[in-house]
């Protein structure tokens, strides 16, 4: 069997090329704070959503809807509303993490599939079996905190569909639960789909070194010569006790391309691709080397050698937690 | 550049010294002209940009001689070349290559970005909106060229592509992929 590759998608552009360059599915969401991904110039309108499933639809891709933050107290129409469309659109599913809209959901929409965000940071089998049985999600994508084998142990006492990242951006934190941005920013992924808000990021270039601020703190310095700085509180690099580094995390991408015969082997339904925020070129290209990759799996052969490592934030990549060397 | 850098082609010394002594005021008028028309046929990139709408874009390819100032006004553009500094907003510096190579779907931005092929000072979310508003626009500056050529249209195509022949920068869209 095929693994189901799942692409992202900031614009209808995007989706279009994602799904012409073998996309099985393309995940994206609506222009406002009901998705994780809520930056300027970005995501659809509700005709551009319209189009854009009518357009996977008649290419034979699929189309997922992330309505993946955490609805605000008083605020809960705005969230419904963008479940009724997305149902209305005819998308095939909808990514939701909030627990009151995966009752909504379950209640207002029985017939549109659920999946469950990675927001959600559901990261054992109990948790998810909890999601299927009570609000009846259909696919959980698992936080990027998991080894191979503990993906494996988790696919055996579930029912429902595991959907894990291959490629892109990686977060340090439990997702759904961090709390860096709102620190710098007051305004974090989780409520208000924004992690480091553009609006809050300053990037300046002196003598060659340039300098990234999130909320008026420097985080990185990146003399001549060094990627740019990414521009995010966990990727940061700080001083303490006389000693500089990258106290959170390194500013590496996943990139899990070689990890994907063990992946497929612990019981794996579909490779997610993060990288919303990336430009139409970069969706093709990523969309295409993983299409060969799980066309060259399913066809029993060597995985084709990976082209990816210039399009890695921060320009390196590691297989994440999906090789826990470090136990 | 950078160890790290994407392979961004320079704009070719000759036309840039010739632009060194062309007259400024001639381009803009020529420049806004063509910007206005691509605002008529591409009104979704500028309700797209939203309130980055009325910010004032200086856009300046490193390898020649002037820069330009581009305000997107709502949809009614206008753009102002200049020799001397320009200020604005926001400031997008780079390689021509590198951001007509953004512009027609060849280069990824954060990659040039990240790679330090392409600068960015000032307003991040500015740059941030017309970025993403560009991208998804799937500009083909060579054939609004071309649709504005009349009968020259075939010799602005063979021109074009004998240009991007000769200097390995993308002045017509490239198609992502083909149909898989």
């Amino acid at each position: 069997m095929v693994m189901e590759i799942v692409c992202p998608a900031g614009t209808p552009a995007s989706l279009r090329a994602a799904v012409k360059a073998g996309a099985h599915t393309v995940y994206c969401g609506y222009a406002d704070e009901t998705n994780a991904r809520n930056f300027p110039g970005l995501n659809f309108d509700r005709a551009e959503m319209r189009a854009g499933i009518a357009f996977a639809h008649a290419h034979g891709a699929k189309v997922l809807v992330a309505i993946n933050t955490f609805a605000r107290a008083g605020a809960e129409p705005l969230w419904h509303r963008a479940i009724a469309d997305a149902a209305t659109a005819g998308a095939d599913a909808v990514i939701l993490a909030d627990l009151g809209l995966l009752a909504h959901a379950a209640a207002h929409h029985p017939t549109l599939r659920r999946h469950l965000s990675v927001q959600a940071a559901a990261a054992n089998a109990d948790v998810i079996n909890f999601y299927a049985a009570t609000f009846g999600v259909r696919r959980v994508v698992l936080p990027r905190v998991l080894s191979v084998p503990e993906i494996a142990a988790i696919n055996a006492e579930v029912e429902v569909e595991t959907e894990v990242f291959v490629f892109g951006g990686l977060c340090v934190m439990a997702e759904g639960r961090c709390s860096l941005s709102s620190y710098a920013t007051g305004q974090s992924p989780n409520m208000q789909g924004v992690c480091s808000p553009a609006s809050h990021v300053d990037y300046h270039e002196d003598n060659g070194v340039l300098s990234a601020k999130l909320g008026g703190y420097t985080i990185h310095r990146a003399a001549a010569g060094e990627p740019a700085p990414y521009p995010t509180l966990c990727k940061g690099c700080f001083t303490t006790e006389g000693a500089s580094g990258h106290l959170f995390e390194d500013p590496v991408s996943l990139n899990a391309e070689t990890l994907i015969p063990q992946l497929a082997k612990a019981g794996v339904h579909a490779l997610k691709i993060e990288g919303r925020q990336r430009s139409r070129a970069y969706v093709a290209q990523v969309v295409r080397n993983f299409r060969a990759a799980v066309d060259a799996q399913a066809a029993g052969k060597p995985m084709p050698e990976g082209m990816l490592a210039r399009l890695t934030e921060g320009q390196a990549a590691t297989a994440g937690a999906y090789k826990k060397t470090w136990r | 550049m950078s160890e790290f850098s994407v392979h961004v082609p320079v704009f070719p010394q000759l036309p840039a010294l010739a632009l060194r002594c062309a007259p400024v005021a001639p381009m803009s008028m020529a420049l806004g002209g063509f910007v206005a028309r691509l605002a008529q046929r591409h009104a979704g990139l500028f309700r797209r940009l939203g309130a980055y709408g009325r910010s004032r874009f200086v856009i300046d390819p490193t390898d020649l001689p002037v820069s330009l100032a581009l305000e997107p006004r709502g949809g009614c553009p206008r753009v102002q070349v200049s020799r001397g500094p320009l200020h604005g907003d926001a400031r997008i510096a780079g390689p021509l290559a590198a951001l007509l190579g953004m512009v027609h779907g060849a280069y990824d931005g954060d990659a040039l970005f990240f790679s330090r092929d392409l600068v960015i000072e000032g307003d991040t979310a500015a740059v941030l909106a017309l970025r993403n508003a560009i991208d998804d626009a799937e500009l083909d500056l060579c054939a609004e060229a071309q649709s504005m050529a009349g009968p020259f249209a075939d010799a602005v195509k063979r021109v074009v592509a004998l240009a991007e022949t000769r200097t390995g920068v993308a002045l017509s869209r490239r198609e992502e992929n083909e149909e898989w």
